[in-house]
């Protein structure tokens, strides 16, 4: 029923913005401490129709777009490698440890004294934070694939690229996007994270300007909200991915 | 078929009366895993050879080394020593000459009956008009036409290892080598799937090998029954049924049927390393549900 998927969230939604509204209401906030939902959803229409938000949220998607697509296509070229080769899994698999545990959050300043801050070295910061779970999850899936497929495959001569096109990417498909559903939106917290270390523009740098110089905790709210809504829509897209293409084993 | 030198010099086998070049020649076929740095022996010298377009079941003991010996044949696995052919050239690697259908259906969950059936012709590089040709003729062949777009979740037990062994024939080999093929289907569906692979052999003029642990399940089926000993399998026996053909469930000669089953279970029970089934005087448990079948 519709009804019933559309419902209880609806609801849900509305008792969080009451309570939210009830708590600015109750503790009496200024909008410069803590704004009302009312308040938030205002500005977010003016900044959206006045263009103050748009340059913002097209810097941080290009970011989000170019970084997604290098992190997992390195991310999963890496744990390819790692599921097939002893010797890589033996040479690179404690790297790959280690540098998943290193906060990106300490690297990005790195990464701007290196690259600038214009959109590839932005790009590089949401790569890496996208690389590191999509090549573990590329790694743990195709490691798993049944062997008695692959034996299967073998019966009929298939060359490398075939097993790989016609019986590994299909088997791990499924695994590949779990980590591709993490990864999206990391890629969105690393757009940010990396907007701040610097740039002209962005939702992180407007976020920044909002906080200080324009001092309008409202459009701060207004460019989380977008933020957000930015994470739901690629996770969606994942999603929608996933359901149309990811079979499960019997 | 090429006569090579040295090819008159063998003594033709049991089934090969007529000196034709048998479908499947072994000579000293040994073979061994390694297993924490040693050597395992599970082939221990076999020699046999296979006429074409007959019916040879192979029976044995638990982990005596018949799947490993179906590997072997499929070139799945390499001899350690000794030679085996097909159609009087060797076996070097997985090959299109012989057809291998595994213990369990292994199909790809993510395609479609008929994608499925098309995977070995597609690997081959057919194009998708003969691929979709070959296919439908496969599905009829064995009953499914109307489940071509089934995924393998969607289907039952047989009609997934029917699916499977329609993927075997796919790239018409010569020799279809069958792995327990039915063993996972209730005696009733398994009887029925024994008559129309008999009807399928008729039709595809295939050598076939089956590995099976039901002793009237073997003496239904084949022209002859080999019996392997404990690992490392060895020749214990190899038997000629001789039963007119076409065989039905109904119209076998009941007497000629008990004796070569009897004769096989004799064997069995010299090769068996099952304490209980020697002690109670029969073949391994699994294989009694369907002992009294045809
Ligand atoms: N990949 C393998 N590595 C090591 N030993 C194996 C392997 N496959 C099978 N074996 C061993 O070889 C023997 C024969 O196995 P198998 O051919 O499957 O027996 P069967 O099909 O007759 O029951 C068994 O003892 C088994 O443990
Ligand atoms: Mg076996």
């Amino acid at each position: 029923m519709i009804r019933d998927r559309v419902v209880p969230p609806l609801v849900a939604l509305a008792a969080f913005l009451a309570g939210w509204q009830l708590l600015v209401f109750v503790g009496n906030y200024p909008p410069f401490i803590l704004p009302g939902p009312l308040v938030v959803g205002e500005r977010f229409v003016v900044a959206w129709t006045d263009g103050t938000m748009a340059p913002h949220v097209v810097t941080t998607l290009a970011e989000i777009g170019c970084g997604f697509v290098g992190g997992a296509l390195a991310g999963m070229l890496t744990g390819y490698v790692l599921a097939r080769s002893r010797l890589a899994n033996r040479v690179l698999s404690p790297y790959l440890v280690a540098g998943s545990a290193v906060p990106i959050l300490a690297l990005a300043p790195l990464i701007a004294l290196w690259f600038g801050s214009g959109l590839f070295a932005h790009s590089v910061i949401v790569a890496l934070i996208v690389f590191f779970p999509v090549a573990v999850s590329t790694w743990v899936a195709v490691h798993g694939v049944d062997r008695r497929l692959l034996e299967m495959a073998r019966s009929y001569r298939v060359t490398r690229g075939q097993r790989l096109r016609m019986v590994e990417l299909p088997a791990a498909l499924p695994g590949i996007l779990g980590g591709l559903r993490i990864g999206v939106t990391l890629a969105v917290v690393g757009a940010i994270i990396a907007e701040w270390t610097g740039g002209e523009t962005g939702l992180g740098v407007l976020i920044n300007l909002a906080r200080g110089s324009l001092f309008d905790i409202p459009l701060l709210f207004a460019a989380l909200l977008t933020i957000a809504l930015i994470g739901v829509a690629l996770y969606s897209l994942v999603v929608l991915v996933e359901r149309r293409y990811a079979i499960p084993a019997v | 078929m090429t006569a090579e030198p040295g090819r008159a010099l063998r003594e033709p086998g049991p089934a090969t009366g007529d000196g034709s070049v048998p479908a499947i020649f072994l000579d000293g076929v040994r073979f061994g895993f390694h297993v924490d740095g040693r050597q395992t022996e599970v082939i221990g010298g076999l020699d046999l050879e296979i006429a074409p377009r007959s019916i040879v079941a192979f029976v044995g003991p638990n982990g005596c080394g018949k799947s490993t010996l179906l590997r072997v044949i499929a070139g799945l696995l390499p001899a350690r020593a000794g030679t085996v052919e097909v159609e009087g050239r060797p076996v070097t690697g997985p090959d299109a000459r012989v057809g291998l259908v595994f213990q369990e259906p292994r199909l790809l969950p993510w395609r479609s009956a008929f994608a499925n059936v098309a995977f070995p012709l597609e690997v081959a590089g057919r194009d998708r008009e003969a691929r979709e040709r070959r296919v439908t003729d496969l599905l009829g062949l064995v009953g499914l036409r109307d489940w071509s777009r089934a995924r393998p979740a969607e289907l039952s037990g047989g009609m997934r290892q029917r699916v499977a062994i329609a993927r075997a024939l796919a790239l018409e080999p010569a020799v279809l080598l069958l792995d327990e093929p039915f063993s996972a289907l209730d005696s009733l569906t398994r009887e029925r799937f024994n008559v129309e692979l008999l009807r399928l052999w008729e039709r595809i003029g295939a050598t076939i090998v089956l590995v099976t642990h039901s002793i009237a399940e073997a003496v239904f089926l084949a022209d002859r029954v080999v019996v392997l000993s404990p690992r490392p399998a060895q020749l214990v026996a190899d038997l000629v049924v001789d039963l007119p053909r076409p065989r039905r469930p109904g119209d076998l000669d009941a007497a000629a049927v008990t004796r070569t089953a009897a004769e096989i279970r004799a064997h069995l029970e010299g090769a068996t390393d099952d304490a209980f089934a020697v002690a109670a005087g029969d073949v391994p448990a699994h294989a009694q549900p369907d002992q009294a079948i045809p």
